[in-house]
């Protein structure tokens, strides 16, 4: 008791009331923990108070600020306040935004403790993995974001006012349809400058000097070499940078009868939805980061005696409920809770760095008993992806806690078999089995822009290559290549394609309805 | 760190996207809407409240897998009795377990809040109280801001710079202020003057009048504040159509609880229209037994009371107080009656010449509405002719004449109806 005496001077707070000098106090505390023991290294913070009716605006345009203005983001704004007004939906307590600064909401009816939570989880989870993970860095421009908003938001109203709310939103419309084909997946070639191609030439002389041996001018036959002609095709395909599979890039850019305009805000929803696409691919990850950090912080303050028995309990009433996964078999189960995996890896990557067993040995020789947990974690938070970090890091231990097992489900067969379980046999393709699941290619449809004659009949040919049989949502489908085709201005088919066999399955071809952009 | 308080930044941003959504989903909100009206009580006619519309019309599409076919692997938790090599039969409904909640399938209905607003203005949409003709300026209704010319003083947010630099110049030109340009052909004089080695004199006169000249451009402003115009605007009444409505609903003994029911329901559609499309329109509620009495609102919707039915004494009745309080010449004068068409025989007659001679020529629109039973029993023979009232209102009909008839047994009826007698002209039928 007397250790508790002492301690209790050290409290930040009592009771649930907050006010603004306290968030500054407890934000401090945070730093401490965060920055000083976990060597986090996040970005600024701002922290900005809101109301539960900002909340569910801010909900309605995908928790970015400001927006372009359209009727899908009024739809879901609906649909929330609806379920919030009947109680089947809570709020978030917190919305993130990867800018710098970060931008962290935080509402006004939470209690003291759960801003303390959401600011160690925001401000310091997320905030550093935004900073640092590999997919973000390569892909979001944090110091940018905001502006460019601000700009999409005035570009598209300007053209509102210009051309009529009801072409822009059609525009939008079709836009939107195709957001989800409308992201790089990996970077691109990077126009060269001269100093560069210089460099890149020499480079390729003196490597074409090192491997000279006349030997090789006398082998014979050597198939297609320098001299043989490419067919007209191919070297249309090549001029135009086919295959694409960026479809609103390749629209933006080669769509005959866009208007400059209509190019400018294609391009707009496409940059947007590329700044969302590392979200998409660190779903485990970010929270699991988040998640592990806020455990962490919050843990250490209430054993440093800065928080008090009743806070810490209502800390961890919040977190369990964040943390829990249903079973398969439970009727709350949705799937596999991101919060939950992804918080377990990361404490079984701090327990296997500093108490592994002879199984961790086996498993993570490069990591097991490093004695380093912040290190290990923050060199995974950097350098993976949800994919790759299921891949590499799903240890049996969390495959048999979590009770994981792999079910293939077979069409053509009357019924589904159980592929593997967490044990021995089954560990390696259970995890092979998960990090697919969360393989983002195989989880949009995998289609190409794969020819176009656009000196002939501008017919725009797709390919979608069907992987394991799993056809695309055919109403969907029709509606999606309608669009298109108003967008690209002329005839386009899709042609879907067996990826074992390449075998034409089907074909699905749109005219364009009401073609965008002015006449030929 | 820093930290913003945000709570008192207007709040609904979403709100107009909140609109576009409802603009775009018009149709389907509306009919959700007229669905919804159907089943509320009379009281609250008026409320938003949630409705349900199908999702095809706001779906958005996008390229997707289909949630089933082809060969899939779950990854699931919560094993419990499963081992490798296991046969499950497929659950019902498609395989869509596991991997399904990632595609984020499809919905078929989409439920979501109206506002009060919101939803009155999709109820009453297209309708009007027809031939608003007379037009009378009124004192009530918002005064009206115009623009009403120009004056020297103001709020810097009126300043008209077009008439501004219109003043500017002029006196500019009438004070002979040299421009920029005047300024620079002087000095471009001189130089050629020096390098043709024109004499001292002409040279030293010329740098005098660029002297003077340049002086005179600082000296005289190009914009002083003499020249700053303000808009000015004035406040104008807003003309406003003067209207009355005259109620009439037969609460006789043979109207039963049912027919009641649909008079009041039609009535308080009507009230409701009125006062939210009509700032200045006045509403008298006469109710009839044998006898007939202006009543308020209050004791029109929600008192009880029974008698025998003399038509024309409400007619009378509304004719007495036209003549009192709204005189022809200034009011667009218009009647709803409800009645079960059950009248004293004697007094059809009367009724008729009372409608005839003294208010069809007075009224904008008539609007009658006979309220019938709600399931008309085995037809006695004779029974399902048309009622007297209503044989006696059709004597009368024609095309000149502002009048309208309508039948209704049962509550779904009530806002079709409604509709139909108030349709905006023009307007699509709903």
């Amino acid at each position: 008791m007397s250790a508790r005496a002492k301690t209790e001077s050290r409290l930040l707070y009592t009771g649930v009331d907050w006010d603004f000098p306290l968030i500054q106090r407890i934000y401090e505390a945070l730093e401490e923990v965060g920055r000083g023991e976990m060597k986090l290294d996040p970005m600024p913070n701002q922290i900005e108070v809101i109301t539960s009716e900002q909340m569910l605006d801010a909900y309605a345009s995908t928790g970015m600020p400001l927006f372009y203005n359209h009727w899908s983001f009024g739809k879901h704004f609906a649909r929330n306040e609806a379920m919030y007004r009947k109680g089947f939906q809570g709020l978030a307590y917190e919305i993130v935004i990867n800018s710098n600064p970060c931008i962290v909401y935080i509402m006004e009816e939470n209690t003291v403790t759960m801003q303390t939570l959401v600011m160690a989880h925001a401000g310091f989870g997320h905030n550093h993995f935004f900073r640092h993970n590999q997919v973000f860095k390569l892909w979001t421009d944090a110091d940018g974001i905001l502006d460019y908003l601000a700009f999409a938001k005035s570009y598209i109203a300007q053209c509102e006012e210009r051309y009529g709310q009801a072409e822009v939103e059609r525009l939008l419309d079709a836009a939107h349809a195709l957001q989800s084909h409308g992201v790089h997946r990996s970077p691109r070639k990077r126009a060269p400058n001269l100093r560069t191609e210089e460099k890149r030439e020499r480079e390729r002389r003196e490597h074409g000097e090192k491997l000279f041996n006349d030997l090789w001018r006398t082998v014979p036959g050597g198939g297609r070499r320098k001299g043989q002609k490419r067919t007209d095709e191919e070297r249309r395909r090549a001029l135009l940078g086919l295959p694409e599979e960026n479809i609103l890039y390749f629209l933006e850019k080669t769509a005959p009868r866009l208007l400059p305009w209509q190019r400018e805000v294609l391009r707009i929803v496409r940059n947007i939805a590329q700044y969302f696409y590392p979200q998409r691919q660190t779903q485990v990850m970010n929270e699991g980061c988040a998640t592990f950090t806020h455990h962490r912080i919050m843990t250490r303050l209430h054993e440093q005696g800065r928080i008090d028995d009743g806070a810490y309990m209502e800390f961890l009433h919040s977190h369990t409920n964040v943390i829990t996964q249903p079973s398969f078999d439970d009727p709350r189960y949705s799937g596999i809770n991101p919060y939950a995996i992804g918080f377990a890896m990361m404490q079984d990557i701090e327990r296997v760095t500093l108490d592994p067993t002879e199984e961790d040995r086996f498993w993570f020789p490069d990591i097991a008993g490093n004695r380093d947990p912040y290190e290990t974690l923050k060199d995974v938070w950097a350098n993976f992806r949800d994919e790759s970090f299921l891949s590499q890091y799903l240890s049996p231990n969390i495959m048999r806690r979590f009770g994981l097992f792999v079910i293939n489900d077979n069409e053509a067969e009357e019924y589904m078999k159980v592929g593997a379980i967490h044990d021995e046999r089954g560990y390696r393709n259970l995890r092979r089995a998960i990090a697919r699941q969360y393989d983002i290619s195989r989880r949009d449809p995998d289609i190409h822009i794969v020819d176009v004659d656009l000196i002939g009949e501008r017919r725009l040919e797709l390919q979608h290559r069907v992987h394991d049989g799993v056809q695309m949502h055919d109403a969907d489908l029709d509606d999606v290549l309608q669009r298109l085709a108003d967008l690209w201005g002329y005839e386009v088919v899709l042609k879907v394609v067996d990826a074992e066999t390449e075998e034409v399955v089907e074909t699905h071809e749109a005219e364009p309805n009401m073609p965008f952009g002015g006449s030929t | 760190m820093h930290i913003i308080d945000r709570r008192l930044n207007p709040g609904g941003k979403s709100l107009s996207n909140r609109q576009r959504f409802i603009r775009r989903a018009r149709a389907a909100v509306r009919n959700a809407v007229r669905e919804a009206s159907r089943g509320r009580g009379i009281k609250d006619m008026d409320s938003g409240g949630e409705i349900t519309i199908p999702a095809g019309g706001v779906h958005e599409p996008s390229l997707r897998r289909s949630g089933e076919g082809g060969v899939r692997d779950y990854v699931l938790p919560g094993n419990k009795k499963y081992i490798e090599g296991d046969l499950i039969a497929r659950p019902e409904g498609g395989g869509g377990s596991g991997g399904g909640g990632l595609d984020g399938g499809g919905e078929d209905e989409f439920r979501f809040a109206l506002s009060d607003e919101e939803f009155l203005d999709l109820f009453l949409e297209d309708l009007e109280l027809p031939d608003l003709a007379k037009r009378q300026i009124a004192v009530m209704g918002m005064p009206e801001w115009r623009r009403a010319g120009f004056r020297a003083y103001g709020s810097p947010a009126n300043i008209s710079i077009p008439r501004t630099l219109k003043n500017s110049l002029a006196r500019r030109i009438a004070l002979k202020r040299p421009g920029a340009s005047d300024v620079a052909a002087l000095r471009a004089r001189i130089e050629e003057m020096e390098r043709e080695g024109a004499s001292e004199d002409e040279i030293e006169a010329a740098r005098l009048e660029l002297e003077r000249q340049a002086k005179r451009s600082v000296t005289i402003p190009y914009i002083d504040p003499l020249d700053v115009r303000y808009r000015r605007y004035e406040s104008h009444p807003r003309p406003i159509a003067q209207a009355v409505m005259f109620c009439l609903m037969d609460v006789s003994g043979s109207m039963d609880e049912h027919m009641k029911d649909l008079s009041k329901r039609f009535f308080s559609l009507l009230y409701l229209f009125l006062k939210r499309r009509y700032e200045a329109v006045e509403v008298v509620f006469i109710r009839h037994t044998h006898l007939a009495q202006e009543v308020d609102e209050q004791t029109f919707f929600y008192s009880r009371e029974t008698g025998g039915t003399v038509v024309s004494t409400a007619l009378e009745e509304m004719i007495r107080i036209a003549r009192a309080r709204y005189p022809v010449n200034a009011w667009n004068i218009y009647a709803a009656q409800s009645s079960d068409g059950d009248n004293a025989t004697s007094d059809n007659p009367r009724t008729l010449s009372l409608l005839t001679d003294t208010i069809l020529p007075m009224v904008q629109y008539y609007a009658y509405l006979e309220v019938g039973p709600d399931h008309p029993i085995a037809p006695m023979p004779g029974l399902d002719r048309p009622t007297d009232l209503w044989r006696a209102y059709e004597l009368i009909q024609g095309p000149k004449v502002p009048m309208s008839m309508r039948k209704v047994n049962h509550r779904r009826d009530i806002y079709p109806v409604f509709r139909e007698l108030f349709q905006r002209q023009g307007a699509e039928a709903a």
